[in-house]
């Protein structure tokens, strides 16, 4: 599903060259649940970026869903994150101006799908995270919790073959942490790729396999104390 | 995706409603200051007779003997005797002779006072070549032109002073001492500007607002308001001094005007051969010295006088300098909107917009900023033209927004606003979404 070979991220100024990610290989395959755990600076969120399609690398080679997207041009990059990724942010993203429907409706506005698809998938993704009756409602009058399910069910709506989580907890409470954790756990036994980004060990020990970034570079992998680990780490 | 975009548009008005607010106040203000100028220059520089003009002709001989003219060309009208040659020569699909003077005229049998009113003494063709509409009547025969008849066509505006509006056909007017019988009452007429009068534009140094006075009160035939009004014709110049001052027949003077309709360019080049054949032979006579000649079309001979007073065309230069500074605000603002609304706008490239999209958007919002501004520029320009009904210049009563304004009120908020948007709406599809994703 996502296959990174020896890939580099560097920000060049005109004194020094700093990598955020050396030789970074890491090989998802379909279905798997991988955290992506390091200290802040590691490289994690640049992976990420990458990830999404939201930052070039600067060496390597990127693999998405069999395609090797590295070299793609801007508009062919926004095509696959509409069509292919989904994305659960830390702060949930969710644009404030716009009702729970309106922004679970954006990804699918630029599918350019028609109108009667577009309103049976926002209502079968709502029903799936439990916010159908607070479709009307503006991200304000939503609980974190119920803003970062609105985010999943963004996310969902596209039917994306990889979801891409950026510490999908760090903003909410514990439980409202452990019921969205629950439902990324559902999505995945559902058959979603998920990839998540954490700080926090609990969450990334619910995970199938655990990646250890540490400045910019895979430095451990090993199966999640709590799940059978089935994949292989590096391709 | 244009009704989304539409959509988000709208919604984006909303957002920072004090600054969608300042924008739409500078794009009316200078779409109004901008359309208020133009319509005005519209309708001094527009074609009087559109259509027509390309046929229409004002003809020139070089009768003036003086040798110190810098600039040797024909003077702006002919002296009596070319004009009635060249009139009497027949040489053109209808032709008109004009002279202007003020005459003071009374219904004979009213009992109210008299008035001075401006007088054309031209001939029968008058009416049909510049389309001038009747009320009542019509116009004189060609046959009264020769037979210099006491007969005279009149305004409307004066047929409603003297007679009260009615069909005064056949009444009886006084001009100066002589009285007239009424054969036509014209319909309400306002050419812009009074063709056919234009006179040494380029010599009145831009102040030529007098070319859109009002049409004359009284048309008589060409004779016969030399004989009734002789000595008040107006204007003339003349190269030497006048035998009897006043009495233009035999005077070294130009004060006539002839205006020739020609269908093709053939009728074009055989007329200038005539003129140009006329001319030599006058020279030949020892009448003339010089053989130049000239013959413009209608529009022709308005670029040559500058009929648009140069005012309003200065007018127009700042009022677009305005809008240029408008602009500038607009585009200012629409950053610094747009700088807002960084986060959204790298959040929707994450969900898939393409950086054509977000670019389509911006450019919508900025569109619906423009109508909104041409609607106030609608209103404030409405708002100036009335102002400038009010003062006291002699194309006054002219400045109204037609359609083709009122259109090209939207048409020019909408390219400003989009002009505006460019920049901002190209900075905003640009925006890196990883960096702007935690501004949201």
């Amino acid at each position: 599903m996502l296959k990174m070979t020896h890939l580099s991220k560097s920000f060049r100024t005109e004194v020094v060259e700093t990598y955020a990610l050396r030789d970074f290989s890491i090989h998802v395959r379909p279905g798997e649940f991988v955290a992506v755990t390091g200290p802040s600076g590691s490289g994690k969120t640049t992976f990420l970026n990458i990830a999404g399609l939201l930052e070039t690398s600067t060496g390597g080679t990127y693999e998405l869903d069999g395609e090797d997207v590295s070299k793609l041009g801007d508009d062919a990059r926004s095509r696959i994150r509409n069509g292919k990724i989904g994305f659960i942010f830390q702060a949930f993203n969710l644009i404030p101006d716009l009702n729970v429907y309106d922004n679970v409706d954006v990804p699918l506005r630029y599918r350019r799908m028609p109108g009667a698809e577009r309103k049976k998938r926002i209502g079968e993704v709502l029903e799936r995270v439990g916010l159908s009756a607070r479709m009307r409602h503006y991200p304000a009058e939503l609980s974190g919790g119920q803003q970062q399910r609105v985010a999943i069910a963004r996310a969902l709506a596209g039917s994306p073959k990889l979801l891409l989580a950026d510490e999908p907890t760090g903003n909410l409470d514990s439980q409202m942490a452990r019921a969205v954790m629950q439902l990324l756990e559902d999505i995945h036994r559902d058959g979603a790729t998920i990839v998540m980004v954490t700080h926090d060990p609990e969450l990334a020990a619910r995970a199938q396999r655990n990646v250890h970034v540490i400045d910019g570079q895979v430095v451990d992998l090993g199966e999640a104390p709590t799940l059978r680990m089935n994949a292989q780490a590096m391709g | 995706m244009f009704a989304y975009y539409v959509q988000l548009g709208w919604r984006g008005l909303r957002q920072g409603p004090g600054l969608t607010a300042l924008m739409v106040l500078a794009i009316a203000v200078g779409i109004g200051a901008s359309m208020t100028t133009l319509t005005v220059m519209h309708l001094l520089s527009g074609d009087p007779l559109p259509g027509r003009s390309a046929h229409l002709f004002y003809a020139q001989v070089d009768s003036d003997p003086s040798p110190h003219r810098a600039d040797r060309a024909p003077l702006d009208m002919l002296d009596y005797r070319s004009a009635v040659d060249l009139w009497s020569a027949h040489r053109a699909e209808r032709q008109a002779l004009i002279v202007n003077s003020t005459v003071k005229v009374r219904a004979s049998d009213a009992g109210r006072s008299a008035e001075m009113a401006p007088m054309l003494s031209t001939t029968a063709s008058f009416f049909a070549m510049f389309d001038v509409p009747f009320r009542y009547g019509g116009a004189w025969q060609t046959e009264d032109d020769t037979d210099r008849a006491r007969v005279a066509v009149i305004s409307s505006a004066l047929n409603q002073r003297l007679f009260g509006g009615v069909n005064s056909v056949g009444r009886i007017v006084r001009l100066r001492d002589a009285d007239v019988r009424i054969v036509g009452v014209l319909a309400p007429w306002r050419p812009s500007p009074l063709f056919y009068d234009v006179r040494a534009g380029r010599f009145s140094q831009g102040d030529t607002a007098d070319f859109y006075r009002a049409p004359e009160d009284v048309y008589t035939p060409f004779e016969t308001g030399i004989e009734i009004n002789d000595g008040n014709f107006l204007p003339f110049t003349c190269w030497a001094s006048q035998p009897s001052p006043g009495h233009l027949q035999s005077a070294p003077c130009v004060w006539v005007g002839l205006w020739v309709e020609l269908a093709n360019d053939v009728q074009v080049a055989r007329y200038r051969q005539f003129l140009d054949d006329y001319a030599k032979q006058q020279q030949s006579l020892g009448r003339f010295v010089y053989t130049g000649t000239r013959l413009q079309t209608l529009m022709q001979w308005l670029d040559f006088n500058h009929v648009v007073p140069s005012d309003v065309r200065l007018q127009s230069w700042l009022a677009f300098a305005f809008l240029a500074v408008c602009l500038c605000n607009t585009i200012g603002l629409l950053l610094a909107k747009f700088l807002r609304r960084s986060g959204e706008f790298g959040l929707r490239r994450a969900l898939g917009a393409s950086r054509r999209a977000v670019f389509a958007q911006c450019l919508v919002e900025s569109a619906a900023i423009g109508l909104l501004g041409g609607i106030g520029g609608w209103l404030l320009t409405l708002a100036g033209l009335w102002l400038i009904r009010r003062q006291p210049a002699a194309y006054a009563d002219l400045a109204h927004l037609d359609a083709g304004m009122l259109v090209f009120t939207f048409v020019l908020a909408l390219l400003t606003s989009l002009l505006a948007g460019l920049l901002p709406a190209l900075r905003a599809s640009r925006v890196a979404p990883a960096m702007q994703l935690k501004a949201l």
